[in-house]
């Protein structure tokens, strides 16, 4: 069998100082040269590990035959959202993880023929052909990321008229606000799905807080929506509660990539001040912590990733891990921040670390780390940032009568259909299970949306 | 894009805009926040809601130029568009929850200090409003820095006046005519008036009897906030502050408006704006709006002498 295609990426010195896209994708020609390695199994076990079920074999046997908009078209069945899913799913994990290539050699490079096939359709203007025929029913989405504009396009195609209500002046969720554009190009890429969702008949309402502006019960009542799907997606930063943490150049993984990304912060043209500090200190070892500390390190610092497990337990995407490294983060692992030290004016200067070693394994089955005692040091710095994931945003729970939500405050609801406690309300991704992938809460958007049909269409 | 159908120079660098945004209009209620973006490239700017008229469906707010994103959006016109209002933000304030019978109980002392006169307006509106009467102090460093004097003395109120620099009003700052008004020594305290003669706080009020409260609302600068509350606290007088916290998005996402209320991190968009006054860890959140001070003097000077500012000092890293 033929080895992989291997992807064409920008050079890892220049890439670590401008924000273009690391990966350039295949080309045509790379793209069906990898599509031929393609077994067509009868039984398919990519497609068991694809959150989304893509018909996988099917479009790549498209591609093989340079049939690209057939290609796409089999993708659309399943997603609205390839060129996105292409460049940011832990594909190793899921599709890929299956293939039986991957037994013997390196598995069919699915994600970036994914991406390549969206990213085929984009430039040559091939849209979802679906046909909609309108049944006369409303659905409002609150929040456009991957859960809501999936279960937007999923009902817009079954006819149903959809309202998406986003809180930030900006569609796209964290795939605006969170990844940064040198994984997930804004303009070329995200903007992009977000019109094709728009073309389905899809309305996005920008700057309207469901639960402030408009609550869910007036969205049912005063607005007349038959339905409501919660997509609001994750919710409040963590933070360490150690002392020092709230000394000034310690931000939150969100905020600070919130003004690079969403802000545009980098650039001498936006208002929205960042702070770039000379050296960085990223607590977490997550894709937020990898993006996170890329964007240090893109704006000039000297960028630590501080984790306290080791590397095998690194969260993060083995790719992005392999990137970070491959641009100059320094990794020390097993090590975790006690203290965060600042100066007579509260800026942060330095971090008091201490050594950790695994101990035995913990509910989740990864090896609990056990602190070192005696091995603290302190390591230098002029910024932290935290990326140790979120908790649910009480927000909605709390301006919601009767919208129940569990121990940890995801807001409840029944596995298979997605319903929640209130009647006509469904929810779906991080608001529903807490931080998760972009994969699992566009998977969690279909699913709603096949809930919500199975409602209303007996209505 | 949301039109500004009034815009009105309060004093020096204040400037009161009237936005239409019907739906905001009908649901503010007094003590909450909305955010403004001016353009594609302004940033996400909170200010507290001043007013509000479901009728008309414009809301209110006040704003102080400070750094280059205030400078330009003070320098917008009636016509003129915010390409972004979003809100409303944040929990109302908590006299909004007390029945009429508890309102009538409370006896109420708002300190407005500066622009802080913007977001108390509401909040002594609502209560003239209820039937409700209460006492005002409004504090500023100069007379011509002081604001919506004539609003509030529309209002089921005693209004006192003080600034910083006696150009106006009793001598501030506003802790000073708290503590006269609670000793009932206000009557004797000399007084400037409009036309700028000095005579007697019993000559210039109409109210200077010795006062005791049961509920402060103090809302200004994070200096003046820390000393009202250490004296309400001396006063035992139960008191809120707003907060006036650096953000991005105003929904608990980003972190950024971080603060100490009684040992315990809270966030200032979703737990606030308003907290018990007497709890705040002032120090620390001084610090923390002084966060960006470098970035925006940089920035604001960039905008303000344009291309001549790239003098090649080499000291400015812009």
């Amino acid at each position: 069998m033929a080895d992989r295609v291997k992807v064409r990426e920008q050079e890892p010195k220049v890439r670590a100082k401008n924000f273009e896209e690391v990966c350039y994708g295949y080309n045509e020609e790379e793209a069906v040269l990898e599509a031929t390695r393609c077994l067509h199994c009868k039984n398919p076990q990519c497609v068991k590990g694809c959150p989304v079920g893509l018909h996988i074999p099917e479009f790549i046997a498209e591609v093989k035959n340079k049939n690209f908009e057939k290609a796409i078209e089999y993708i659309h069945l399943d997603s609205s959202l390839p060129a996105i899913c292409g460049r940011v799913c832990p594909q190793e994990t899921q599709c890929e993880s299956k293939c039986i290539l991957g037994i013997k050699g390196e598995p069919v490079s699915i994600g970036k023929l994914e991406r390549f096939t969206a990213d085929y359709a984009r430039e040559h203007g091939f849209t979802d052909k679906v046909e909609i025929k309108k049944n006369g029913k409303r659905v409002a989405v609150v929040g456009s990321g991957p859960a809501g504009l999936s279960c937007a396009t999923d009902l817009a195609k079954l006819g149903y008229e959809v309202v998406i209500f986003e809180a930030l002046h900006t569609a796209g969720g964290v795939l605006t606000y969170g990844i940064p554009e040198f994984r997930l190009p804004k303009e070329k890429v995200v903007n992009a799905e977000v019109e094709n969702v728009k073309k389905l008949g899809v309305k996005i309402e920008t700057d309207v807080i469901i639960g402030k502006t408009i609550t869910i019960e007036d969205l049912l009542t005063v607005e007349k929506f038959d339905a409501v799907f919660i997509g609001s997606g994750a919710g409040l930063p963590s933070f360490m509660h150690i002392p020092g943490e709230n000394s000034n150049g310690v931000f939150s993984a969100n905020e600070f990539l919130t003004r690079a990304n969403l802000m545009k912060g980098f650039r001498d043209d936006y208002d929205t001040p960042l702070k770039v500090g000379k050296k960085v200190i990223v607590v977490g070892g997550g894709n937020v912590a990898m993006d996170a500390a890329r964007t240090a390190l893109r704006l000039g610092a000297e960028t630590h990733i501080v984790y306290r497990r080791s590397e095998q337990e690194l969260p993060a995407r083995v790719e992005e891990v392999h990137h970070a490294k491959e641009e100059g983060v320094i990794f020390d692992l097993l090590t975790n921040p006690v203290e965060m030290i600042a100066d007579e004016n509260d800026n942060i200067k330095a971090v008091k670390l201490i050594k950790m070693e695994l101990g035995e394994p913990d509910k989740s089955g990864r090896r609990r780390p056990v602190e070192i005692k005696g091995s603290e040091y302190e390591m230098e710095c002029d910024m932290v940032i935290i990326a140790l994931g979120t908790t649910p945003n009480p927000m909605i729970p709390k301006n919601t009568k009767g919208l129940d939500t569990d121990q940890k405050g995801c807001i409840s609801h029944d596995e298979e259909t997605t319903a929640t406690s209130l009647k006509g309300v469904f929810v779906g991704g991080d608001a529903a299970i807490g931080a998760a992938t972009v994969i699992l809460a566009m998977g969690a958007g279909k699913k709603a949306a096949v809930g919500i049909d199975n409602c209303l269409k007996n209505k | 894009m949301f039109k500004i159908v009034k815009k009105r120079d309060l004093a020096e660098k204040l400037v009161l805009f009237e936005i239409e945004d019907e739906r905001l209009s009908k649901v503010a209620k007094p003590g909450q926040f909305l955010i403004v973006r001016m353009d594609e490239k302004g940033e996400r700017i909170p200010l507290t809601i001043c007013d509000f008229d479901a009728k008309k469906g414009t809301v209110t707010i006040v704003v102080q130029e400070i750094g280059v994103s205030t400078k330009k959006i003070n320098a917008m016109k009636e016509g003129d568009y915010f390409l972004d209002v979003v809100g409303p933000l944040g929990n109302e304030s908590d006299l909004l929850e007390l029945s009429k019978d508890e309102l009538a109980k409370k006896k109420v002392i708002f300190i407005a200090g500066g622009l802080g006169a913007a977001p108390v307006y509401p909040q002594a509106k609502y209560l003239s409003e209820n039937g409700v009467k209460f006492d005002v102090i409004i504090g500023a460093k100069s007379k011509n820095l002081l604001i919506l004097e004539d609003e509030f003395r529309k209002l089921n109120c005693n209004v006192y006046i003080c600034t910083d620099d006696e150009t106006y009003g009793f001598k501030g700052p506003v802790t000073n005519v708290l503590k006269m008004l609670c000793d009932g020594t206000l009557a004797d305290a000399n007084y400037v008036t409009d036309d700028g003669k000095t005579v007697k706080g019993k000559d210039a009020c109409e109210d200077t009897s010795k006062k005791t409260y049961n509920h402060c609302v103090a809302i200004g600068s994070a200096v003046m906030m820390k000393f009202a509350s250490l004296m309400t606290k001396e006063l035992g007088i139960h008191t809120i502050v707003s907060m006036n916290m650096l953000m991005v998005d105003g929904t608990g996402m980003c972190g950024a408006c971080r603060l100490t209320v009684g040992g315990e991190l809270k966030f200032c968009c979703i737990d606030g704006p308003e907290f018990d006054g007497h709890k705040i860890n002032y120090d620390e959140v001084m610090k923390r709006q002084m966060q960006y001070s470098t970035e925006e003097g940089r920035a604001l000077l960039k905008y303000n002498e344009g291309d001549t500012h790239h003098g090649g000092c080499g000291n400015c890293g812009g």
